[in-house]
């Protein structure tokens, strides 16, 4: 089984990194982002919302940044490239080989986790070296990684799910889009508002991007970590795998 | 040594709402054997098979695929066949070798990947990128990862729709290498001179249900079926032998006989002792395809 896994990891990677749209969009947009916002709102200071901690405003966005990478690794790809292959008959065939449908799809997940860690690195590395983001206090690795983790999984399902109610491969990126947009706007993950309308504080509770970018803060920079962001994240996953069990399709809707 | 029944159909039924898509069919196939479903567009052809790979539920009847009934979506069964769908899709970015060698993976005891590559045909595009083939050469790539985990039973759905001739040609050459190979194959088609040319049995479906089903010679009795033989000769020749013959209204003379062989000797007999020369001579038996068309109607137009 883990071997089979394993061996499933390795052809998806292959193939991801060949598809220069996939691998391009995925990479190039947070760090392209890190760097437009930050030239915008400059290298000013701000306050970490809910707390008293004075950080660059380019710490801010490196893990908002990040946030959005493994989003978009793991719920972005995995839904877009879940439609893909299903609307190109990719996992009817695979349907008919031994292949156990859970081992592909844990390769698919574990792939799309690690490349969503990949990005969270990458980001953090760059906002390191060129903008200075500083760390206030001592970092959590151990809930870092735990946060990283979850989230990925979280995020997964959600795609997982969502690739379910995708009628063809035409509609894949705008409906994926369509849902995740909105929810990265109001979870500060573009624009950070000091004191946003009650609803936009209710959708950033309700829903489970603020968590991740949260809790991935407050376990990197330092300062007091929330558990329940974790909880809202780990709820979200249990729902998304229970809603994937009834929407997932292995057959092109033709 | 009594064949072994690799498949085995009865009552097979399968309904979508009120429409019936199969309406209870009986099949067989022995170990060894190429076996052509053959019928139009919407016959239910691509139904039945899809049960037999067991992507469909059947309504009713029983199905028996290498023992196993394959609506349980048992592994030991998938694990001893291979499924060349009608349409179906590989990642685009791997190469010919890597994705051959990625389904073999999935197999208890997978062929060489290069083995299977050359047997369709894809020894110069194995390093080739599975975006950069051909329509062609996709479809054999297909068949080489049907291949790859060196199934016993081949289900290959249309195989050569879409084909130029010259590729139909080279995928039938192919399949008569599965069958050196000792594989059984169920094909399903709508090309008679495909089933003429690759399989031991063949039956007709039209509408869900068998219309016929034999060997392709003899199939629907074709091989005892009259044999029409059209002559003419040039105006003033004397008068030919009396043979049952009438005018075809196009100048010609026809008949129809169940002794071809004597009648053939008659008439060119009667020829050359009076000198004429036969314009017009022609012998047909019926050929599988009007077998066909007269079976399933003749609705079919791509036959």
């Amino acid at each position: 089984m883990i071997r089979e896994i394993a061996r499933q990891f390795r052809f998806t990677n292959k193939a991801f990194w060949r598809n220069p749209a996939s691998a391009f969009f995925t990479f190039i947009f947070p760090l392209l982002f890190l760097v437009i916002f930050t030239a915008l709102l400059g290298n000013s200071t701000t306050t970490l919302p809910g707390t008293t901690v004075s950080i660059k405003t380019s710490t801010y966005y490196v893990f908002s940044m990040a946030a959005f990478g493994l989003i978009s690794a793991c719920y972005t790809n995995i839904a877009i490239s879940v439609v893909f292959a299903r609307e190109g008959g990719i996992l009817k065939r695979l349907r008919g080989t031994p292949l156990p449908a859970r081992s592909y799809l844990t390769a698919r997940v574990a792939h799309a986790t690690f490349v969503g860690f990949l990005l969270v690195a990458i980001t953090v590395v760059f906002g390191r070296l060129v903008y200075g983001a500083r760390i206030p206090g001592a970092t959590d690795s151990l809930l870092f990684i735990l946060t990283l983790l979850v989230g990925a999984g979280c995020f997964a399902a959600i795609g997982l799910a969502v690739s379910g109610i995708v009628p063809n491969e035409d509609a894949g990126p705008p409906i994926v889009n369509a849902i995740i947009l909105p929810l990265l706007f109001l979870s500060g993950i573009f624009i950070a508002s000091d004191n946003p309308p009650g609803w936009v504080n209710f959708i950033g509770r309700v829903f489970p991007v603020k968590h991740l970018v949260d809790a991935m803060r407050a376990s990197y920079l330092g300062v007091p970590f929330h558990w329940s962001d974790i909880l809202v994240m780990a709820i979200w996953l249990v729902g998304a795998v229970v809603v994937a069990a009834r929407t997932f399709r292995w057959e092109p809707a033709r | 040594m009594a064949a072994e029944r690799v498949i085995e159909i009865e009552g097979l039924r399968k309904s979508y709402g009120d429409f019936e898509a199969v309406g209870g069919i009986n099949v067989h196939v022995d170990r060894g054997e190429v076996f052509a479903l053959l019928g139009p567009n919407g016959a239910g052809k691509t139904t039945t098979t899809e049960i037999l790979e067991g992507y469909r539920q059947r309504t009713a009847g029983t199905v028996s695929v290498l023992g196993h009934d394959p609506a349980r979506g048992e592994h030991a069964l998938k694990q001893r066949i291979g499924i060349v769908l009608q349409s179906t899709g590989v990642d685009p970015f791997l190469t010919v070798r890597e994705t051959v060698e990625m389904y073999g993976g999935y197999y208890p005891s997978p062929r060489p990947a290069d083995e299977v590559i050359d047997v369709v045909g894809l020894s110069e595009k194995r390093d080739e990128r599975v975006r950069r083939l051909s329509g062609g050469q996709q479809r054999r790539l297909d068949v080489a990862i049907a291949l790859a985990g060196d199934p016993e039973l081949l289900f290959l759905d249309e195989p050569t729709t879409g084909f130029d001739p010259s590729a139909r040609r080279n995928a039938w050459e192919m399949v008569k290498n599965l069958v050196a190979l000792g594989k059984t194959v169920w094909l399903t088609t709508h090309f008679m001179d495909e089933a003429q040319y690759l399989a031991d049995r063949v039956a007709v479906i039209a509408n869900g249900v068998i219309v016929a089903e034999g060997p392709p010679s003899s199939l629907a009795g074709r091989d005892q079926m009259q044999t029409t033989i059209r002559f003419g000769a040039a105006a003033g020749a004397p008068t030919p032998p009396e043979l049952g013959q009438v005018a075809d209204g196009k100048g010609a003379l026809r008949l129809s006989t169940n002794q071809p062989t004597k009648v053939v000797h008659d008439l060119t007999g009667w020829a050359l002792d009076n000198g004429v020369d036969l314009e017009v001579f022609e012998v047909s038996r019926p050929s599988l395809e009007d077998v066909y068309l007269e079976l399933t109607g003749g609705e079919e137009g791509t036959a």
